[in-house]
């Protein structure tokens, strides 16, 4: 086996991972929850709805304020990665691991679930990747060591449907996937896959699934996704859950593992809540015995990333409101393309975040147990009943899948006649079913019904595969592993290609949105102008800036003739040398032993402010407060003016207090403002004769060294500075101006 | 079918019954549909099923098409495919790889035909 692990400051190197692959085993099968840690402190605040923390992981934009801390919310977070190539797909899992994802949700490509088999190797796909047993061992495998890294079990998820079902829960099984989709609705519905063959391989794919204690997540949200008005199918959604849960349960499923795909079914600008919410609890009302995914709408999501995240956080509102097992996340650019890389993590921030803000809501608020919400939802489950005993009164669910039952736009018992209508003598694999003969058997495990064992040993009637000494799920060693089929089409061929970018030692760097060294770039770009015209200007401009395949991904009018907010992809046809980079040197830092020990030997006095007509705070104080690590916390005196000090005061001040030093804060930086008051405290100091004797520090979130001492201070402090950084320059610039006097 | 929101006519027999009543009833009905769903699942067979059978006996995805396409060929898929492998199997004293291998290879049908001679249904 491949000895190769990951380093927590290294790319990680996916020819390593396909290494070795025929011989690579799962640790381990099954779902996996998070741990709940109730009253978790994590830095300065006790959280309500945690779970247990990570090991490593990357916080939120603000968590530096707090001690770097990144609570985990209680809900498994899902993010589905599929952009065609599994390899390049495997950098994003990491990657979303790192914000909190524990549930990897690979979407198959287009057709696959027409594919009559399973499909081997590694062929690249169309909107999501060919799910074959390679792909799956790679990323299982890669996966193992990510959870490794982070801390926390991740559970890994694909398909369970198509006319390969039962092929497909097999390899799963053996290859420890977590999780799948099954539910012959799906199949029936929206593949127009045979009706009876459908549930009949749905039977033995549960079984299967039910054996390796995989989580399921039912079809039912695609009726949202489809239907004309998503909302006025809420009675049918919650049929479509009945029938999937209640199968899957009596098919051996436990019913914990068994979850509802269920999603806010409107959006803004229609009043959501006021519909989602009533939904939200009749659902749970009736199937409280079951677990809840709850997915985000993506019916009524446009192009404007901003426009969906805030249609995802009100779908959250509606997780916390009532109740979430597993919260789904969808990118913020689904409306646009297959997901980007920077797309996925921000869903998974966006979960974090909106999860981890309404910690111990529902300790303060509680849904009314009467009015309109209850009645809603009465409502709602009234018609979900009626809607039962019509498809009863038609003579059972075939009957109805055939009168066009379901998808229909009308609310039920309100019917448009423009369901989706599928013939029991119609679609793929009619005529593939077999009634099974008095001596049928198969010597497995995890078979579902009917199986004359007894005709060949009645000890194994509860241990088929005992026949043949166990079968893969046993003995996982027989099973037949395949690496590639498509000498054109495959991994290697890929990688090959854009070798020298690849790995911890790559040459070359290009910018990427989703395969390795795509070359693809957004610009946003404002123009003063109506939506056509902006258009073909931008499509002008990524010309002239030699992007090739430019295309305009989003356009928001701003006003029909003042202008509007386009969004262009392109891409570079050039890449850089990684050792022709220009790296900044990094700050050398005093320990806080040595600033002790300087100030100690030595007092120091400072004067700081936010200068300017700046009402910023913050940062400054973050830089000077002892609680903040600030530079305080050497025991440099720091003489506090507030904000919106005049430059001039600042000067006077630290005259008056025979200062050795002025820090500035200038956040406020349009038309350089912030500089222009940095070279204002620079004049003020030379004419009043004492720039010399004092040391002049400039910060700011736009600030730049370089651009500070351009315009006057002695060094220039950005975003992501801290007290040592700030109070390493005063010690040592003091200690350079005592030696230059000698 | 195109039917006007009848929904307040219709709702009469529900509309005294309790929360917990209705929960029941939509379970009960829920089983009154799929309990027919189920005893399909229990009776009957499929090459997707059957290929599912003769992964986990230790073929590979290539190896268990060949093997469901032939049974099918051969009027035997209502037996089980991995049935016909296993009997094939006991009579020649192999183990299951082995038997498979030959059916795919050396296209022993006919003699997994007579092995299941009298009892085709």
């Amino acid at each position: 086996m491949s000895e190769y692990k990951l380093d927590k400051d290294v790319k990680l190197d996916v020819a390593k991972i396909l290494e070795d692959l025929e011989h690579y085993h799962p640790r381990r099968r099954g779902w996996t929850w998070r741990e709940p840690v109730p009253g978790l402190k994590m830095g300065p605040f006790t959280y309500s709805d945690a779970s247990k923390p990570l090991k490593d992981s990357v916080g939120l934009p603000p968590a530096h304020y707090f001690g770097d801390i990144d609570p985990q919310p209680i809900p498994v977070i899902t993010t589905e990665i599929a952009s065609g190539r599994f390899e390049d797909d495997i950098r994003r899992m990491r990657m979303a691991a790192h914000h909190g994802a524990d549930h990897i949700m690979v979407i198959r490509t287009a057709g696959q679930s027409h594919f009559d088999g399973l499909i081997e190797g590694t062929p690249q796909g169309i909107g999501g990747v060919p799910v074959t047993r390679k792909q799956v061992r790679a990323q299982r495998k890669a996966l193992d060591m990510i959870e490794d890294e982070v801390g926390r079990p991740i559970n890994y998820h694909s398909y369970v449907s198509g006319v390969a079902g039962p092929d497909i829960a097999v390899m799963f099984a053996e290859e420890g996937v977590n999780g799948a989709h099954q539910d012959p609705q799906y199949n029936v519905i929206y593949r127009n896959i045979n009706m009876i063959r459908s549930f009949v391989d749905a039977c033995e794919s549960k079984r299967v699934m039910a054996w390796a204690n995989m989580a399921q997540i039912d079809g039912a949200h695609n009726a949202n996704a489809t239907a004309r008005d998503a909302w006025k199918v809420m009675p049918e959604l919650m049929v479509q859950h009945g029938i999937n849960a209640l199968i899957s349960a009596k098919v051996g499923m436990k019913k914990e593992n068994i979850c509802l795909s269920t999603v806010p079914p409107t959006a803004t600008p229609g009043p959501c809540i006021h519909i989602d919410l009533p939904y939200a609890v009749a659902l749970r009302d009736l199937f409280h015995e079951y677990r809840m995914r709850a997915q985000m709408n993506t019916k009524y999501i446009e192009a404007s990333t901003r426009e969906a995240t805030v249609t995802h956080v009100l779908n959250m509102v509606i997780s916390k409101l009532t109740s979430a097992d597993i919260q789904s996340t969808i990118t913020p650019d689904e409306g646009r393309n297959v997901p980007w890389h920077i797309y996925n993590i921000e869903a998974c921030d966006t979960a974090k975040q909106a999860l981890v803000g309404m910690d111990g809501l529902m300790e303060m608020v509680e849904l009314k147990k009467d009015g309109y919400l209850r009645e809603k939802a009465r409502e709602l489950k009234e018609r979900a009943v009626l809607f039962l005993e019509n498809m009863i009164e038609l003579g059972g669910y075939f009957n109805a899948v055939e009168e066009g039952f379901f998808v229909d736009s009308g609310m039920f018992p309100e019917r448009n006649g423009d369901g989706i209508s599928r013939k029991i003598d119609g679609g793929i694999g009619v005529g593939t079913v077999y009634k099974r003969a008095e001596d049928y058997c198969a010597p497995v495990t995890a078979h579902y019904g009917y199986n004359n064992v007894a005709q060949y040993d009645p000890s194994a009637i509860d241990d088929p595969a005992k026949l043949i000494g166990g079968c893969t799920f046993e003995c996982p060693d027989k099973i037949q592993y395949i690496d590639e089929l498509d000498e054109t089409d495959n991994v290697y061929l890929r990688m090959d290609e854009v070798k020298d970018f690849a790995g911890p030692d790559a040459k070359l760097i290009k910018p990427e949105m989703e395969w390795l060294a795509d070359g693809t770039v957004m610009l946003t770009m404002f123009f003063p102008t109506d939506v056509r015209h902006a258009e073909a200007a931008a499509l002008e401009i990524g010309k002239r800036m030699n992007l090739v395949d430019c295309e305009v991904i989003n356009r928001e009018i701003m006003h029909r003739a003042e202008g509007t907010r386009i969004e262009m992809k392109g891409k570079v046809n050039f890449s850089i040398k990684m050792e022709d980079l220009k790296l900044p040197t990094v700050p050398d830092v005093l320990s806080d032993e040595e600033l002790w020990d300087a100030i100690d030997k030595k007092p120091m006095r400072i004067v700081a402010g936010t200068i300017g007509d700046d009402e910023h705070s913050v940062g400054l104080r973050e830089i000077l407060n002892i609680k903040h690590g600030g530079i305080e916390k050497y025991g440099i005196e720091c003489i506090y003016l507030g904000t919106s000090v005049p430059p001039e005061k600042l000067v006077q001040a630290a005259i008056e207090t025979n200062a050795d030093a002025m820090l500035a804060s200038c956040i406020i930086s349009h038309d350089d403002i912030h500089y222009k008051n940095i070279a204002k405290v620079d004049r003020i100091a030379r004419e009043m004769g004492v720039r010399d004797k004092l040391m002049f520090v400039a910060g700011g979130t736009q600030v730049t060294d370089e651009g500070a001492r351009e315009a006057g201070a002695d060094v220039g402090f950005g975003r992501g500075s801290h007290g040592n950084h700030v109070a390493t320059f005063l010690v040592k610039e003091r200690a350079r101006r005592e030696q230059n006097a000698r | 079918m195109k039917r006007n929101d009848d929904y307040e006519l219709r709702r009469e027999h529900l509309k005294d019954l309790t929360d917990q009543e209705l929960e029941t009833r939509f379970w009960s009905l829920i089983e009154e549909l799929i309990d027919p769903l189920l005893k399909l699942g229990y009776e009957n067979t499929t090459p997707a099923i059957e290929r599912s059978v003769l992964l986990r006996m230790g073929f590979s995805s290539i190896e268990a098409k060949a093997l469901v396409d032939g049974c099918t060929e051969h009027n035997l898929l209502e037996h089980g495919a991995g049935n016909v492998v296993y009997r094939l199997s006991k009579k020649d004293g192999t183990d299951v790889r082995t038997a498979g291998l030959k059916l795919i290879e050396a296209s022993a049908w006919n003699e997994a035909e007579s092995l299941f001679g009298g009892e085709r249904a």
